[in-house]
């Protein structure tokens, strides 16, 4: 009978797996993505059934206890899903990835405690236990830093001395101890709880050095860790969906961090031993350069009597919430007769895709969202750049300054259009820490202002025209 | 010692090769737009350690409060995680389809 539960059980597992994969599937096709969503959903809701409800030999259930944690769980995840704006929506998927290997790390643990004090951790299933509280530690520490970076309760400047060599001596060190301790004849729990410390120490210095445009990647990398994680766990109980899963996740994680990387034309090393913004203050001249500063209702002019315009939203937009303003404006122009497409940067925001899902949520249609390339053939032909709260995107260092950290990053090159005007709250220096000979250029001109109040004054102006 | 382990686990190390190739192969065609959305439904995926702590707990003893307590925090954590990715996910992508009328 117990044989006959265990076949149910992997077959419904393997079901599990099934829609997991073809959920992701369809999660990389814009048309079928949120049935896509809704099948991997289903899946987990199917292993979740088969791993509370299938009879397991000796099992004393504690069926409250598992109760209790899904109602708790259950009602923050939700009630947090539902009321977090979608500009914080990067914010949110760190902390919830992190909460992820959270419990990579706590089941790691748990078993450890419970291991037989005598047993010997030179095994395939001491070995995963101790990956998964090394990497479930790291994405715990780690994303909780990358959330409080994103929210800014963490400034970027916060660094480390020396963090290059302290974490190659903290990883050296974890990976001798955990070696070391796997070889222990016999189990001493207290270098378990120094593995665990040093693991989560370790999360936290591995990521507070990157900063500026490197974070996507960062969460992204995590995000696969998450999933080493879950795959890890899975092991110590030879559980098949968990594994699958898991190491799904890693390595579709892993292609979309590379995938990143790419677009920012560095490869994943530099990211992860860089700290972007620490060495950004070395390039970029001090000499003193004046801008010109926009009037609105001038720049208003320009914009109704141009043919072509062109936005290039960036985090800036994002902080300021000014996405519906922005697409009030495109549609006053529009009626206006201009021609208003926006140009996204695969790394605008900080995250991928970021600026498309802000702007959908605005309404804007989707076809006048441009990708790089497309919208650089077409930047000459464009009257008017408004470049609205981006900064690194648009930095023509990343051509011209081999010293710069950006140096070799595809940008937007804005400074071809017949002008540009940058909406920004100050002169201050973008997420990388560098300065921006754009807004210095001869067709460059600044308003300076809150995103969203720039916009809207922009529109009264437009309209008074 | 090593072949020992390989000799029981290989069927595991197969799995493993293969799902690795699988997850390289769904992503590397997904357009820029779709990648928060997609790192977000991963996400939720990757909570399917879930099932870790479920199996934890139903195994617990039903007097080890330490296990069974650390079981509930790692049932919470990873419940959110799921939950809230799926929804946070699905949310983003109602903004797609919303233009799309």
């Amino acid at each position: 009978m117990t044989n006959d539960w265990q076949t149910i059980k992997d077959l419904g597992y393997l079901i599990s797996i099934v829609l997991f994969i073809i959920g992701l599937k369809r999660l990389s096709h814009p048309e079928t993505a949120k049935k896509g969503n809704l099948i991997a959903a289903a899946g987990m809701g199917l292993a979740i059934l088969i791993a509370l409800f299938i009879p397991m030999e000796g099992a004393n259930n504690n069926y409250l206890w598992i109760a209790a944690g899904i109602v708790v769980g259950a009602v923050i995840g939700l009630v947090a899903a539902k009321k977090v704006l979608m500009t914080k929506m990067p914010e949110m998927v760190s902390l919830f990835n992190g909460l992820g290997g959270a419990c990579s790390m706590l089941i790691a643990f748990v078993e450890l405690y419970n291991m037989d004090a005598n047993a010997s951790l030179a095994s395939g299933q001491g070995v995963t236990t101790l990956f998964a509280l090394f990497i479930g530690s790291i994405s715990f520490t780690g994303s909780i830093v990358a959330w409080g970076k994103l929210d800014g309760f963490l400034r970027d400047s916060l660094v480390l001395p020396a963090p290059q060599i302290i974490n190659l001596v903290l990883l050296v060190g974890i990976l001798a101890l955990n070696v070391y301790v796997a070889f222990l004849p016999s189990l001493d729990f207290s270098f378990i709880i120094a593995l665990l410390v040093l693991s989560l120490i370790y999360g936290v210095t591995f990521v507070t050095p990157i900063g500026g445009g490197d974070m996507p990647v960062v969460i992204s990398l995590l995000n696969s860790f998450t999933g080493l994680g879950a795959a890890g766990a899975g092991l110590i109980y030879g559980n098949m969906v968990m594994v699958t899963g898991g190491i799904l996740v890693g390595a579709s994680g892993t292609i979309l961090t590379v995938l990143m990387c790419q677009a920012m034309n560095r490869s994943l090393l530099n990211v992860v031993i860089g700290g972007f913004g620490a060495a950004g203050t070395a390039s970029g001249t001090s000499r003193e350069q004046v801008v010109k500063e926009a009037a609105a209702n001038d720049l208003a002019i320009q914009l109704k009597y141009a043919q072509r315009v062109m936005i290039v939203p960036g985090y800036g937009m994002a902080v300021a919430q000014a996405q519906h303003s922005v697409h009030e404006l495109e549609k006053f122009l529009e009626s206006e007769g201009v021609e208003v497409k926006y140009a996204i940067h695969p790394v605008a925001g900080r995250m991928p895709g970021h600026m498309n899902v802000l702007l959908a949520e605005a309404d804007v249609d989707y076809p006048k969202l441009m990708e790089l390339e497309d919208a650089n053939k077409e930047m000459e032909q464009t009257d008017m750049v408004l470049v609205i709260g981006a900064n690194d995107v648009v930095n023509p260092a990343a051509k011209e300054d081999s010293s710069s950290p950006i140096f070799g990053m595809p940008i937007l090159d804005v400074e071809n259009a017949k002008a540009v005007t940058v909406l920004k709250r100050s002169m201050s220096a973008g997420y990388a820490g560098i300065q921006n000979q754009l807004f210095f250029g001869e067709r460059t001109k600044m308003l300076f202002g809150d995103a969203k109040s720039s916009i809207n004054k922009l529109i009264e102006e437009v309209g008074t025209v | 010692m090593l072949i020992e382990f390989l000799k029981e686990n290989l069927l595991m190390i197969y799995l493993l090769t293969f799902a690795v190739f699988l997850g390289m192969e769904i992503i590397s065609k997904v357009p820029t737009v779709l990648h928060t959305p997609l790192m977000s439904g991963a996400n939720a995926v990757s909570g399917v350690v879930i099932i870790g702590g479920i199996i934890l707990i139903r195994q617990a003893a039903p007097n080890d409060y330490l296990v069974l307590f650390l079981g509930f925090l790692g049932i919470a954590l990873a419940t959110i995680n799921v939950m809230g990715g799926f929804a946070v996910t699905d949310r983003m992508l109602d903004m797609f389809k919303k233009k799309k009328k």
